[in-house]
């Protein structure tokens, strides 16, 4: 049977609290979530509180909790919920109003993070970079990301533990691994991984894989292979005096 | 400040409704129910075999629990050899995703309130902090099957004689299991080529860029290799018990 009408429950509410508020939204072909909270906003409720950009799945801002689980509202076709679907902001970080959550949490991370380093050869060279595709291919998955925070909302380790400040998050790992795996970046990151990063605090429980709206594999491509790569100097005796005696000490430490 | 709303209790609330996981269609609970149960039926199934069973040998069938062989007084064969491939599953990545989930609920499924506890501190502290020894498990699990493979090869041969049982067929389907799971591990990734930043620099470079290729398409389905590998351990230790007690008769075809 062809949908009219959904039931689109709402939380309103803001950091002191706040409810879920019904609507009823008539349904338009090939409708998003996006699509029916807009509708209430311009409808039914003005004040309603919504944050998104492209409707595209591009610029990360719709992020929200749709029947409790992250993901974009602009790429949430309403028919897969069967007439009746809630819509929350993300849990994990602290609401401002409506669905609009602050997520300068993760910024801060950001900023954390040594950029992007090439050696000091590369860059007094006034030649073009050559990168073979094999060695930029594994970075480009990375490079995907839209910062949407959908795996740190649904990360356990900042969801339901709150451990921001031990625990950098999976959208913090999978930059990370886009600059360990640079074959032009000389920086060391994996005194960062064991300190600051915390990614000893991921259990691999791979949720933060489950919700990525970019399909980026970061439990297999990211934080697993970061977390080898911190085994090779705080866990393996045998690699690390290898690699101390081979000189293979390449990279420089950050800061 | 508070960076997150404080952690809720199972209930839902109004502003956590049930939460439904939209990429799967099976609800919450299944997963992990089907870990414990599967899990805690191998183990004690394991036990039963290694600390209290002495024969496991079927001319030319040998239990793969107990290869290599080693007879020393009283002592089980099993406790010989049974501890790497136990570690080895232990740390692996794809265990600790699978037991985190259902025997520790972190989380138990993704996006859904967790069990207020202990403080969570993940990999970081004893025990789970030797799950960064995983690497180690690898290297002695890659002995053991060796000798599978040595066992799946005599398994065909009947007195001097070449020829196919229901034995060996099982002996062989175990080892190339066994093989497409441990040859598909994370660490091993990392050593095949993972590690390195540059896949074309050098010509060794080159060559472990095919091997990490190579050992990222069996990592891909790594839990599927996993399960797999279990039942067919089990199984085939099953087929050898019963051959022994003369339950069965070993269906063959011999040169
Ligand atoms: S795999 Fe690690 S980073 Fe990803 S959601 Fe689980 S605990 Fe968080
Ligand atoms: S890694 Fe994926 S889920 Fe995380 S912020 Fe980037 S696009 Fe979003
Ligand atoms: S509006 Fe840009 S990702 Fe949804």
């Amino acid at each position: 049977m062809e949908l009219t009408s959904l039931d689109l429950k709402i939380w309103r509410g803001d950091a002191k609290g706040g409810d879920l508020v019904s609507y009823r939204v008539p349904v338009r072909e090939g409708m998003v979530v996006l699509d029916a909270v807009l509708w209430v906003q311009a409808n039914m409720a003005s004040d309603l509180a919504v944050r998104w950009n492209c409707k595209a799945a591009k610029c990360g801002s719709c992020s929200a909790e749709i029947d409790g689980f992250p993901r974009l509202m602009c790429k949430t076709p309403i028919d897969e919920y069967g007439g009746r679907l809630s819509v929350g902001p993300m849990k994990a970080f602290p609401v401002i109003k409506d669905l609009v959550t602050d997520v300068s949490w993760n910024y801060q991370v950001n900023k954390e993070i040594p950029p992007f380093t090439p050696s000091d050869k590369d860059l007094s060279s006034s030649e073009p970079w050559r990168m073979q595709q094999k060695d930029v291919e594994r970075v480009m998955e990375f490079r995907k990301c839209i910062e949407c925070f959908l795996c740190q909302d649904v990360c356990h380790v900042l969801r339901a533990h709150d451990l921001k400040g031990a625990f950098q998050g999976p959208r913090a790992m999978v930059r990370i691994a886009s600059l360990e795996m640079h074959p032009k970046d000389v920086l060391d990151r994996r005194p960062l991984l064991k300190g600051k990063a915390g990614i000893g605090y991921c259990n691999v429980s791979k949720c933060c894989t489950e919700v990525c709206p970019e399909h980026i594999h970061i439990t297999d491509n990211a934080i697993i292979p970061l977390k080898e790569r911190m085994d090779d100097v705080y866990f393996d005796p045998v690699r690390s005096l290898v690699n101390r005696l081979g000189g293979r000490s390449r990279k420089r430490p950050a800061d | 400040m508070a960076l997150s709303q404080p952690v809720d209790s199972e209930v839902s609330s109004p502003r956590r409704p049930r939460v439904r996981n939209p990429y799967s269609r099976l609800p919450n609970w299944l997963y992990p129910a089907f870990v414990v149960v599967a899990l805690s039926l191998f183990g004690i199934f394991a036990i039963w075999v290694v600390f209290f069973q002495h024969e496991g040998y079927y001319a030319p069938y040998l239990s793969p629990f107990y290869s290599p062989l080693i007879k020393v007084g009283p002592i089980p064969p099993g406790v010989w050899v049974a501890w790497a491939p136990l570690v080895f599953r232990l740390t692996c990545y794809y265990y600790r995703k699978a037991y985190f989930r259902s025997f520790f609920g972190h989380p138990r499924s993704c996006a859904v309130p967790e069990r207020a506890g202990r403080r969570y501190r993940g990999e970081t502290v004893f025990p789970w902090v030797f799950n960064n020894f995983h690497r180690f498990a690898f290297y002695a699990t890659v002995v053991q099957v060796v000798f599978l493979w040595f066992d799946a090869i005599i398994a065909f041969d009947f007195g001097g004689r070449f020829g196919i049982g229901l034995g060996s067929v099982l002996m062989l389907a175990n080892v190339v299991l066994l093989s497409g799971y441990t040859f598909g591990c994370h660490a091993f990734r990392h050593l095949a080529g993972g590690d390195l930043d540059c896949f074309s620099c050098s010509l060794a470079a080159r060559a472990r860029h095919k091997l990490w290729r190579g050992v990222t398409v069996l990592n891909i389905r790594h839990d599927r290799w996993a399960w797999a590998s279990l039942l067919t351990v089990a199984g085939t230790d099953i087929y050898i018990r019963l051959l022994l007690a003369g339950v069965l008769h070993d269906p063959r075809w011999v040169l």
